[in-house]
C-alpha cells in the first residue's frame, strides 16, 4: 500500500465519521461536497473533514481508494457509504440516520 | 469541456443493455447532467455498487471530461 493509501486508510478507519471533500467544512469549495456538509450538520454528526484541493494525492488517491470517481466521499467507521447523491437520497429518506445511529454514531437530530 | 447527453446514453447502454435511461441537463452548459438509470442488473446490489456499474460504464470520463453526473439507479419493479 502507498503511503497516501496508508494514510486514506488510517483516517478512514481511525474516525467514526470521514468526509472528503472540496474544501472544509466551515468553507466548502463545491456545491456537492456543502450539500453533504449541509446534512451532517443538520443530523448534528460529528465528523472529521478532509480536503482534498489541500493535496492532490489524496485527491486521487481517494477515487481509487473507493473505486469511486468522484468526490465528497462519505465514510462511516471505516466504510464507504456513498457520494453526494446517495448521501442525500440517504437523507430524503431516513436511511442516513438509521445508519449513523446503526454503527453507533450519534445523531442528534434523528430523521 | 463537454460531454454530450446521447453520449453518455450510449456508453451506460454499451455496458448495460437493457438500461432505460433519462438524462437531463441541469444548467445547459453540456457539463452539469441528472441521469436516472433502471436496469436489471442493479437488483441485489447496494446504491454504491449500482453507481460504480454507471462510473464504469463511463470508462473513468466521471470526474474528467465530465464533471457533474447526478445519479439515480433503480431496479425495475
Amino acid at each position: 500500500m502507498s503511503d497516501v493509501q496508508k494514510f486514506i486508510d488510517e483516517t478512514v478507519k481511525g474516525n467514526d465519521v470521514v468526509l472528503f471533500m472540496k474544501g472544509t467544512p466551515q468553507f466548502p469549495q463545491c456545491g456537492f461536497s456543502g450539500q453533504v456538509v449541509q446534512i451532517l450538520d443538520y443530523l448534528g454528526v460529528t465528523y472529521k473533514g478532509v480536503n482534498v484541493l489541500a493535496d492532490d494525492e489524496i485527491r486521487n488517491g481517494i477515487k481509487q481508494y473507493a473505486n469511486w470517481p468522484t468526490i465528497p466521499q462519505l465514510y462511516v467507521k471505516g466504510e464507504f457509504v456513498g457520494g453526494c447523491d446517495i448521501v442525500r437520497e440517504m437523507f430524503q429518506n431516513g436511511e442516513l440516520s438509521t445508519h449513523m445511529q446503526d454503527a453507533g454514531v450519534p445523531v442528534s437530530q434523528p430523521g | 469541456m463537454a460531454m454530450d447527453s446521447a453520449e453518455i446514453e450510449r456508453l451506460i447502454k454499451q455496458a448495460l443493455p437493457d438500461a432505460k435511461i433519462e438524462i437531463r441537463d441541469l444548467a445547459g452548459d453540456g457539463d452539469h447532467y441528472a441521469a436516472t438509470v433502471i436496469s436489471e442488473q442493479f437488483r441485489g446490489k447496494t446504491r454504491v455498487q449500482q453507481h460504480q456499474l454507471v462510473y464504469a460504464a463511463l470508462k473513468g470520463q466521471m470526474g474528467g471530461q465530465l464533471h457533474a453526473l447526478a445519479l439515480q439507479t433503480v431496479a425495475p419493479e
